[in-house]
């Protein structure tokens, strides 16, 4: 059998064509979103159907684990240095202008008046650390939750809440949620959800 | 002697001045192994999507919890327990006896809840269906839809559904009964405290 030589051609793919493309993607990304805020804790929301956009400015939020710890977060840097500082008027605590900065760089937190000193004392990577997610106390002995939309609604006459919790949170924190929101007059809120199709029928 | 050959010297000179060509092609990809990694990064890290919210209102504390003269039969109690459980019953507790209606088990399913609120909701359900088509051909701009919608919404004599929750439902039972309420149309609807009997006719649902 005489030897047959195949011939062989280079399969070496110019690749300039798929660069472009790949970096036209990323410019897109780049410019078209902004980075999502951290937020104290991790909620995975139930669905729903309705359609309405969550406000992107003069948001209150109130997250809700589905341990049922309950988390505040208010957007503006400086509403947030005011709200601290009205609440250390209230509660008649003392908040150094460095803890006042720190404060008014964290979107969301939830612990307690007492050991916020203590959080705001530590480095932001151990502020994510399992030992701090206590959630602000809403019972009705202490119901700091209370205060902080009260004087959040103080310092920003527009807010809007948003209330959002997670798929497994028991009704029974909902309901003092609710409850307490009732008491200070809050009586329009948002319930923050993921999107479902609606049914095609109806 | 003096004469060097002039192959082997034309031949080492060709071999000195032919240099090698190197290729002026350059390998990409490795380039756009890195930009597909930032693209990835950038997709995982940002947002694109704004989160949907539902607007709620409850009413204000010093007004009287019970609707006013509301017809029984247009009240629907739909009572939410643990472990995704559900139940309705249709009316107000008996006049005589105090006692509550025995309540029908029914699930989150379309057949189960959706069903339900279709039915009473029968009326208010065809004349908005009959709407959206009207927008379809008639090319309605939003404004007046929603009046429209509106409108129907507010005829006399519709269902209403009061929804109670035990402490131990989960939040995802609250939003996905409250759902349904706007699915299906139903134009006033209330949350409210579950009493103790209530509480019992849940947990002895089967």
């Amino acid at each position: 059998m005489p030897k047959v030589k195949i011939p062989r051609k280079s399969t070496a793919q110019d690749m300039t064509a798929m660069c472009d493309v790949a970096f036209l993607l990323l410019t897109f990304f780049m410019l078209t979103s902004k980075f999502t805020s951290k937020e104290a804790v991790q909620v995975s929301t139930p669905s729903s159907i309705s359609e309405i956009k969550i406000p992107e400015v003069n948001v209150v939020t109130i997250l809700i684990d589905k341990d049922g710890k309950v988390y505040f977060g208010m957007d503006k840097q400086e509403h947030r240095k005011e709200l601290i500082e009205k609440i250390g008027a209230h509660r008649k605590v003392v908040f150094t202008p460095k803890e006042i900065h720190d404060f008014s760089l964290i979107t969301s937190f939830g612990v307690p008046v007492e050991k916020l000193k203590l959080f705001l004392a530590q480095p932001p990577a151990d502020r994510d650390m399992k030992q701090w997610a206590i959630g602000i106390p809403c019972d009705s002995l202490d119901n700091q939750f209370k205060e902080w939309v009260y004087f959040a609604r103080q310092v920003n006459p527009n807010i809007r809440i948003a209330i959002k919790g997670d798929r497994k949170t028991p009704y029974a924190v909902i309901k003092k949620v609710m409850n307490s929101l009732q008491d200070i007059k809050e009586n329009r809120y948002n319930l923050i959800t993921s999107l479902e199709e609606a049914p095609k029928d109806l | 002697m003096s004469e060097v050959s002039q192959d082997s010297g034309g031949g080492k000179k060709k071999g000195s001045s032919k240099q090698k060509k190197a290729s002026t092609r350059i390998d990409f990809t490795p380039m756009v192994d890195l930009g597909f990694l930032l693209i990835t990064f950038f997709m995982l890290a940002t947002t694109l999507i704004k989160p949907q919210t539902m607007e709620i209102a409850m009413p204000s504390k010093d007004q009287a919890k019970e609707p006013p003269k509301k017809k029984a039969e247009n009240m629907v109690t739909v009572l939410i327990g643990k472990d995704d459980k559900l139940c309705y019953y249709i009316g107000g507790p008996d006049t005589k006896t105090g006692e509550l209606p025995t309540p029908t088990k029914i699930d989150y399913s379309p057949k189960g809840l959706r069903k339900l609120l279709i039915e009473k909701n029968a009326r208010v359900v065809s004349q908005i269906i009959d709407l959206k088509k009207r927008k379809n051909l008639t090319k309605m701009n939003d404004k007046v839809f929603e009046d429209e919608k509106n409108k129907i919404k507010s005829q006399k004599n519709l269902p209403f559904v009061v929804i109670k929750a035990t402490d131990d439902a989960t939040y995802k039972n609250l939003v996905d009964v409250l759902d349904e309420m706007q699915i299906c149309n139903i134009a006033s609807y209330a949350i409210t405290d579950i009493n103790k009997d209530e509480i019992e006719l849940v947990k002895n649902l089967k």
